[in-house]
């Protein structure tokens, strides 16, 4: 009895210390949009670890990442935010905190959590430990009357976010150095029907790119005193502008070697743009009108997918040589594209073929397919340590 | 052709018969595999705007009760030919003025759910 007794608690220490200590550096998330599932993923051994469910409306869902990469938080079109444990691979909160979300992001120092949201129109800012309402940030505008939509929500430094109103075409940044107490910039008269924005990669200037008007508003985060001012304003003029079937992303992935890439909207282009004087340098013929423009992290590529009905097939830019060097089809209607952290891969996600494809940056070669059900986005952990992400 | 098709042509046919009388704007539905492809590019590309249970996002709900009161003309317009000065895009390269019009029927009534492949 004594030995069998002995037996059954070595086993039970066994099966406690099983799972192993692990980093989560080498983890991401697929978002299943249709089924309200996420899959857990590990981009060494290229492999799905485990499905977690429960996360409502995914339906252009995003995430971010704890700065210590161990938590997600996955923002639902129906206005869940759920935190999921990468490492139980289980929701660790979850709450439903507008009606109509957009997406979200994670301050600077890793503290809060904010959602913005189109309905109703705002920003959120929660505790990113227990998932605490802190501020509600009304996007009130028109004397007050109305409350935009709110797109382009990106951090900034000193536990700043900034974002844009697609409706009331103004830039604000949150102050939330105290953030019960938001402290708000408003930049009126930005531009016209903002749909997404971006911060560079330093953290100097926010770009909302702008559906309304040709051109781009930039803000510069280190003399806002200046204003908000437009760039690239005649970037479409006398043309024939074509009918836009999804809406591009901006991010900072798009900038790459001092220059910015940027979606021309209603275009088959990518634009070149010098970061240094905000002046477009260069056009770059591509297959459909662009929705994510994603440079690998060493800079030397940028991969392009495109808006229906374009959306089967993937294209790869050489930046020394600035024009199309590869074409791949990974799949029906391809959603998203996320590099490995130092880019030697890249997963991309073909909703309906309903998988992943890895492929290799340098050879092109196909390293991997993993099922998915109607995969969208798919974010990797090293999101945690860059601004803007 | 197989000993089932007459049959099933005659419902067909009794079905778009009853459409056409119920409703003198629309036409026939369209064939099953067709009718599967515009719910889904309704639910899945419509929805990057509209949200994949049409609850709004950049653009508006497409719910029964936030269309009820919109004529069935103007909505089969805007599908077709898209709403200036909105990013809503012209969609007749996609289908024709019948599909959509069964579109807008269907968003009335409550938008059918993608059948899972």
């Amino acid at each position: 009895m004594k030995r069998l007794l002995a037996l059954l608690a070595a086993l039970l220490l066994a099966a406690c210390a099983s799972p192993g200590l692990r980093g989560t550096g080498d983890l991401g998330l697929v978002i299943e949009r249709a089924s309200g599932s996420v899959l857990v993923v590990d981009t060494t051994a290229r492999a799905i670890l485990g499905r977690v469910e429960g996360l409502g409306d995914l339906s252009h869902a995003s995430a971010v990442f704890s700065r210590d990469g161990r938590f997600a938080y996955v923002f639902g079109r129906d206005g869940g935010l759920t935190q999921v444990d990468l490492l139980e691979r289980k929701i660790a909160g979850r709450i439903i905190q507008a009606g109509n979300s957009i997406g979200g992001a994670i301050s600077q120092d890793g503290r809060l959590v904010a959602a913005q949201n189109y309905q109703p129109g705002g920003v959120k800012v929660f505790d990113a430990g227990t998932l605490e309402l802190l501020a509600d940030i009304p996007a009130a505008w028109d004397d007050g009357k109305k409350l935009s939509k709110v797109v382009g929500l990106a951090d900034v430094p000193g536990n700043k976010f900034a974002f844009a109103l697609f409706d009331a075409g103004e830039i604000w940044v949150a102050d939330l150095a105290e953030p019960r107490q938001p402290k708000l910039a408003k930049f009126r008269g930005a531009g016209s029907q903002p749909y997404d924005g971006m911060v560079t990669p330093d953290g100097r200037y926010f770009i909302a790119g702008l559906f309304g008007e040709d051109g781009l508003a930039l803000l510069d985060l280190w003399r806002p005193e200046q204003g908000a001012r437009k760039i690239l304003a005649n970037y479409g003029k006398g043309q024939e502008k074509l009918p836009v079937f999804k809406m591009p992303h901006l991010r900072g992935w798009t900038v790459a070697g001092g220059r910015a890439y940027l979606p021309a909207i209603g275009k088959h282009e990518v634009l070149v743009v010098d970061t240094a004087t905000w002046q477009e340098v260069g056009r770059i013929p591509v297959k459909g009108q662009p929705v994510f423009i994603m440079a690998r992290p060493d800079g030397r590529q940028i991969w392009v997918n495109f808006a229906f009905p374009d959306y089967g097939q993937v294209q790869v830019i050489d930046t020394l040589e600035q024009k199309v060097v590869q074409t791949l089809a990974p799949g029906k209607a391809v959603l998203h594209m996320e590099f490995t952290p130092r880019g030697e891969a890249v997963w991309i996600s073909a909703r309906d073929d309903n998988r992943v494809v890895v492929y290799d940056t340098a050879s092109f070669a196909r390293l991997a397919e993993l099922p998915a059900q109607s995969p969208s986005g798919i974010f990797f952990t090293s999101r945690a340590a860059r601004i803007g992400f | 052709m197989g000993s089932g098709k007459p049959v099933r042509w005659v419902v067909a046919c009794f079905f778009a018969g009853a459409m056409v009388a119920h409703d003198d704007a629309g036409a026939a539905d369209p064939a099953p595999e067709r009718a599967a492809e515009l719910v889904r590019m309704v639910r899945q590309d419509c929805g990057s705007c509209h949200g994949l249970t049409l609850k709004g996002g950049l653009g508006p709900p497409l719910l029964p009760e936030t269309l009820s009161e919109k004529p069935d003309e103007s909505l089969r317009q805007t599908i077709l030919h898209g709403r200036p000065g909105t990013p809503m895009p012209p969609w007749n390269a996609f289908m024709n003025e019948a599909e959509a019009g069964w579109i807008v029927r269907q968003l009335k009534q409550g938008f059918p759910e993608e059948t899972r492949r």
